[in-house]
């Protein structure tokens, strides 16, 4: 029975499902590099880009300028072009192979792309974020200030709260372009989901089967990082819907009124 | 920058096409080549393709009495590429192997190099299983070197690339133990350059006739045979009237074709 259905796959199915099958736990390593990579610059960028997404918000001209002149560059260029300054580019000077940077982190394909890719979303994260701080309704921190609250109290329980929650839509498009430029890693050698479609392409000259479950991967994940932002943007955001939508269900034959 | 390539090929393609269709007699021979690959192909500054490969490329073409269309095309795309009609036949240092004989055809072989295996001077690399045995090693994706290796060497962390001159850079900044590929390649790509003063061969000649096979071919789309046969005549054309050894003895201090 097995060997029937594979012998079927093997001479009708015009892609070479059996071959898939075979090194599928290969592709499985590879979607798990691919997320380790996305989510640790996630976090990584995500912790940087508060900080600076306080600063970029605030009016201090000296602390503004470096940090406007970081998100520039890093959104102003491919992150191709990044990982590849970072990897190559880096690389060829003497002085900082001999650093203590060069043996842990930058002779390290891995690192070299978690650097890149973590600047890169920070960059992005910090005027995402930037833009929630600065619209924070006025009535809120008006209100804050008549309570007494100090600077940072009001930063700490009105504003940040409150720009976390209405960035959250946003940043859910953030993560998933982040995931999708993860796919960078398998030019510097990493053997990412991407890379694994690759390396199947180099051993059996077979694109289609390579890159098609790759996708198909890819794919997944993306559905299931849209489906938590969606879960999460019910859960956070549930105080800016109106109230009729998210409390009661749609009454029959009446359109839904959900957003 | 990708894209404009893209859309500049696809051009290129469309117009090609177009007079292939007007007069099917003396059609234009489009040809695949790779570029990245010295002292078999590589790009000058201004962009214009050099080296063995092309060289040989418009002799075959001027035998053939056909006009050459050299058509670039990075090393992993070749094959998927040549079976989409993006060009008729591949003159770009492949070698013929079983494995790609179950997608395409070759033509007979126009040279025949040994693999052998590049290390840092006194590196003290025993070419073994166990000697190896987890020793980081830098080759080219998709190509009979990394068949060779995951054949023979199991246990040895493979590197891939997705070109020899990554490969190179890699081996010489010390980022991987060692190279696997084309002893001519890594002479003349990497040794007898200022980055590879400090390396050496080492092992001897590699060779493992289910990968490595015959030596390098012209490879042509499997319904193609009448193609197949005008490149075999024009390789014994060439290798006859003395334009083979005159281009090869630019490049090389021996006749590279092999016994």
């Amino acid at each position: 029975m097995g060997d029937s259905i594979v012998k079927f796959l093997e001479t009708w199915s015009p892609i070479d499902v059996v071959l898939i099958a075979q090194n599928f736990d290969r592709f499985l390593w590879g979607a798990l590099t691919t997320l380790e990579l996305t989510l640790i610059s996630l976090v990584i960028g995500g912790i940087l880009s508060i900080p600076l997404a306080i600063i970029r918000a605030g009016n201090n001209p000296i602390l503004n300028a470096p940090v406007w002149v970081f998100t520039y560059v890093f959104r102003g260029t491919p992150l191709l072009v990044q990982t590849y300054l970072i990897y190559y580019g880096l690389g060829q000077f003497e002085w900082i192979r001999e650093t203590f940077l060069w043996g842990p982190i930058l002779s390290q394909a891995w690192y070299c792309a978690l650097v890149a890719f973590s600047l890169n979303t920070a960059a992005y994260t910090t005027e995402l974020l930037r833009g929630s701080i600065v619209n924070t309704n006025r009535g809120e921190v008006e209100a804050a200030k008549a309570c007494g609250f100090s600077k940072a109290m009001r930063l700490r329980r009105i504003v940040l709260p409150s720009a976390f929650r209405r960035a959250l839509p946003a940043y859910s498009n953030e993560v998933i372009f982040m995931l999708h430029g993860s796919v960078v890693a398998s030019t510097i050698t990493i053997q990412d989901l991407l890379g694994v479609g690759r390396w199947l392409n180099g051993r059996y000259y077979l694109a289609y089967e390579g890159f098609i479950t790759a996708a198909v991967l890819y794919f997944i994940i993306v559905l299931m990082i849209s489906r938590g932002f969606r879960f999460w943007e019910k859960h956070w955001l549930a105080h800016l819907y109106p109230r009729d939508a998210v409390k009661t269900k749609p009454k029959k034959g009446l359109a839904s009124f959900r957003i | 920058m990708k894209f404009r390539k893209i859309m500049t090929l696809l051009a290129a393609a469309t117009l090609v096409l177009g007079m292939a269709s007007v007069s099917a007699q003396a059609a234009d021979l489009r040809v695949g080549v790779e570029g990245a690959y010295p002292p078999f192909s590589w790009k000058e500054s201004d962009g214009t393709l050099k080296g063995f490969d092309i060289e040989i490329a418009e002799a075959i073409c001027a035998e053939m009495k056909r006009k050459c269309v050299l058509i670039e095309q990075d090393w992993d795309g070749m094959i998927p590429a040549l079976l989409a009609k993006k060009f008729d036949t591949i003159i770009a240092s492949m070698s013929i192997t079983e494995e790609r004989k179950k997608r395409v055809n070759f033509s007979d072989k126009y040279y025949n190099t040994p693999a052998k295996f590049v290390a840092k001077k006194g590196s003290g690399l025993e070419i073994s299983k166990s000697g190896l045995k987890g020793k980081r090693i830098g080759l080219q994706r998709g190509t009979t070197h990394q068949c060779f290796m995951e054949k023979m060497y199991p246990d040895t962390e493979l590197v891939l690339y997705g070109t020899q001159d990554e490969v190179f850079q890699d081996l010489a900044i010390g980022r991987i133990d060692a190279q696997f590929s084309d002893s001519i390649a890594a002479d003349d790509g990497f040794l007898k350059t200022d980055a590879g003063k400090d390396f050496e061969f080492t092992g001897g000649d590699q060779h493992d006739e289910a990968c490595h096979g015959p030596g390098a071919g012209m490879t042509v789309r499997k319904q193609d045979d009448s193609l197949r046969m005008d490149l075999n005549k024009a390789i014994k054309g060439i290798r006859d009237n003395g334009v083979y050894q005159k281009i090869n003895a630019k490049y090389f201090e021996f006749d590279i074709f092999g016994g």
